[in-house]
């Protein structure tokens, strides 16, 4: 074990992965000598070579389409979008290539290997470009698995579990957290499960659900909620695509009242898709309506960040709401 | 930065835009079969030309009965490659079979050189049971990964940076291989062509991107496409190797793919290679080229078709006769009909397959969906024929597609 922020484990991930597998290549904008714009990547080319860790060119798409090709030939991509507010020129190779290779060819050629590591989200003065959280665009899109780790050990765990699924995964970063969220992280190789959420907190009142960044926030809440005497059920997501409805159903069977938190905007967010399957599950079991604490329908703004955002006052607000409604 | 260093320096701002550079086309053979004076034809064994000829015949044939085939409404789509299979056989047959052939979807010519059989060609077109992509492509979306072809894909163009990390995957296995990405000059003006060329020029990867220059991208001529000469001087932005070839000349097109591949295999050079020809037939079975180009041009380039100047060039050798035509073309018509009526007949692929490969595995909530759909087709069979008929036979098989 040893103390690292988010950004060291996951380059202990991609260093890990790289020396268990010579198939394993990293690439993308600036991820080369100088180990990524956030330094995930670090040392890696040093040890690894250039070959097996390289800059690309700046051309999103072609990233992309390169990894796609890549993993079709048998190896182990990694592919970096320096921010996934810059993932749309990427979108048709990902939506229309990457979800669909297996299905499409019957099964004759897939780019399971491939994992997409993009940093996602707000909270550091970002502005329209540098802050957005696109899970619901690709949450849309069968064919894709899509991950968020919450903290160091969690995000070692799932890449090192997402670059050898056999299946693409789009592995989203909470880069609010690459040097905030500290932990103890094994230095072994060790996977955790993609696919299953995880309750981080028992609780009997209501079920509080999100996943990446937001669990912090979500965490400060319940305590507020705690101190109001209201006992939380804390669940981490962990994987958008395909997500885990048994855990989340389970856990509203018994508490009958849900509040999901994202920082993407209300309309179309994943919590839609979440609360829609949640009420068909449990419906004769809710004591209030599943309430939502989102960003607004707006882009994401800057000077007013802290507004937009869906922080721990207003998730504690939905919880009263939801627990007197 | 080596370019940089040898940067000239002038005092008087001078524009260029490329006109300085010309590039020529490169031609073996005359139309009427005969060498030119100064050519130098590539060495093409009797087996291996035939192989290439009946190769174009057969994709000839093929493309004229399953157009009709469309037109009598037995098929759903069909698309035809007739005027290019000089580029697109030719080509295929100046690389090792074991090389990555990544198509934009008319060069089912390729396939059938390298060997894909009648039956599969079929299956694919009708969906059927045995298709390999278990019917969830329209027709023409053949793929073989015994034969190195890539499942076709719709969106164009998407394929041409695939070739690049294809190529890159085969580079760092070191066996000698490379990928050919076959598109249209249409498709060039996408993104993820250029994002293609200059990545494989930079990484240095072993992959000869081959325009096919038809003239038209569905109803667009190509002076309303690009500006400039053609596709081949984008190469130059790229400081890349390029050639420019007679599309409808199967030697030239041999040979220039063949060299192709000795830089790209032997040197990691990509190679661009832009072949000039024309697409003869509509652009699909749902497309009408008399809205938008004339009888005449057509009957111009009729007049240069790659099949017949090749059959003379046969002729002139020895190698193939009127008869040999006759018979071949015979029976190939004679077998396609037969392996459609045979395809026609197939059922269509188990329900089952709506949910499988999305994943590696059927995940819970897809088996959920196939659950409920099935309840529903059951309660509705006649609304579904080509799923009901079928449902308890599949149960009976124990689940025909897992996997």
């Amino acid at each position: 074990m040893a103390e690292m922020n988010l950004l060291q484990a996951i380059n202990s991930a991609l260093d890990t992965a790289m020396a268990a597998d010579d198939k394993v290549i990293c690439f993308g904008e600036d991820v080369g000598v100088f180990g990524g714009v956030f330094r995930a990547t670090s040392h890696l080319q040093e040890k690894y070579g250039r070959d097996r860790c390289f800059n690309t060119p700046l051309v999103e798409q072609g990233i992309i389409g390169f990894a796609n090709g890549l993993a079709a030939q048998g190896s182990v991509p990694v592919a970096e979008i320096q921010f996934a507010d810059y993932i749309f020129p990427a979108f048709d190779q990902i939506v229309n290539e990457t979800a669909k290779f297996r299905y499409r060819s019957g099964n004759l050629f897939d780019v399971g290997g491939l994992t997409i590591r993009t940093p996602y989200g707000g909270g550091i003065a970002g502005g329209h470009y540098h802050s957005q959280s696109p899970e619901a665009y690709f949450a849309h899109t069968p064919g894709l698995k899509v991950v968020v780790p919450r903290n160091p050990h969690q995000a070692k765990g799932l890449l090192l579990a997402s670059i050898r699924d056999p299946n693409p995964v789009l592995f989203l970063e909470p880069k609010r957290l690459y040097r905030a969220a500290v932990g103890e992280v094994p230095d072994e190789d060790y996977e955790l499960p993609l696919g299953e959420a995880e309750i981080t907190q028992a609780g009997s009142d209501i079920t509080l659900l999100a996943w990446g960044a937001q669990m912090e926030v979500l965490g400060k809440a319940a305590e507020l909620a705690e101190k109001a005497g209201i006992s939380c059920e804390i669940i981490d997501l962990r994987s958008i695509l395909p997500w885990d409805v048994e855990t989340v159903a389970e856990s509203v069977l018994k508490t009958g009242r849900l509040v999901i938190s994202h920082e993407a905007p209300l309309t179309g967010g994943f919590a839609a898709e979440i609360a829609a399957t949640i009420q068909s599950r449990c419906f004769l079991y809710l004591e209030s309506p599943i309430a939502r604490v989102t960003g607004l329908d707006t882009p994401f703004p800057l000077t007013l960040e802290k507004e937009y955002l869906p922080d721990h006052l207003k998730i504690f607000e939905a919880i009263k709401a939801t627990i007197d409604y | 930065m080596s370019q940089t260093n040898k940067t000239a320096i002038v005092h008087k701002p001078s524009f260029m835009n490329g006109d300085e550079f010309r590039i020529p086309v490169f031609k073996l053979l005359k139309q009427d079969g005969t060498p030119y004076k100064q050519a130098r034809l590539p060495e093409l064994d009797r087996d291996q030309a035939l192989r290439i000829y009946r190769a174009m015949l057969f994709t000839r044939v093929l493309d004229e009965r399953m157009l009709s085939a469309q037109r009598q409404g037995r098929l759903s789509f069909y698309m035809q490659s007739t005027g290019e299979e000089a580029t697109v056989v030719g080509s295929t047959a100046a690389l090792d079979d074991g090389d990555m052939i990544m198509a934009q979807y008319r060069e089912q010519g390729a396939l059938a050189y390298r060997g894909f059989g009648l039956d599969e060609f079929m299956d694919q077109l009708f969906g059927n049971e045995h298709d390999h992509g278990k019917g969830r492509q329209m027709p023409i979306h053949y793929g073989s990964k015994a034969l190195n072809y890539l499942t076709i894909s719709s969106p164009l163009a998407t394929q041409i940076p695939q070739a690049t990390g294809y190529a890159y995957g085969q580079k760092m296995a070191g066996e000698g291989h490379c990928t050919i990405t076959v598109f249209g000059e249409g498709a060039a003006s996408e993104g993820d062509f250029h994002a293609a060329l200059n990545m494989a020029s930079v990484h240095r990867v072993p992959v000869i991107f081959l325009c096919r220059n038809n003239g038209y991208a569905i109803s667009t001529p190509a002076h309303e496409q690009f500006s400039a000469d053609g596709i081949a001087p984008r190469a130059f932005g790229y400081r890349m190797k390029v050639i420019r070839v007679d599309g409808n000349d199967i030697l030239a097109v041999y040979q220039a793919t063949r060299e192709a591949r000795k830089l790209a295999v032997e040197d990691n050079q990509p190679v661009l290679i832009e072949a000039m020809t024309y697409r003869l037939a509509a652009h699909s079975s749902s497309d009408d080229p008399s809205g938008y180009r004339s009888r005449k041009e057509e009957e111009a380039w009729r007049d240069k078709d790659p099949i017949l100047r090749m059959r003379l060039w046969l002729e002139g050798q020895g190698w193939w006769s009127d008869d040999d035509e006759k018979r071949e073309q015979e029976s190939r018509r004679r077998e396609v009909l037969e392996a459609m009526k045979a395809a026609e007949k197939r059922r269509p692929p188990a329900l089952e397959t709506l949910v499988t490969d999305v994943y590696d595995r059927v995940t819970p909530a897809l088996a959920q969906q196939l659950a409920d759909l099935e309840v529903h087709v059951r309660k509705y069979p006649d609304a579904y024929p080509k799923s009901a008929p079928y449902l308890d036979d599949d149960k009976a098989a124990g689940g025909r597609d897992h996997g």
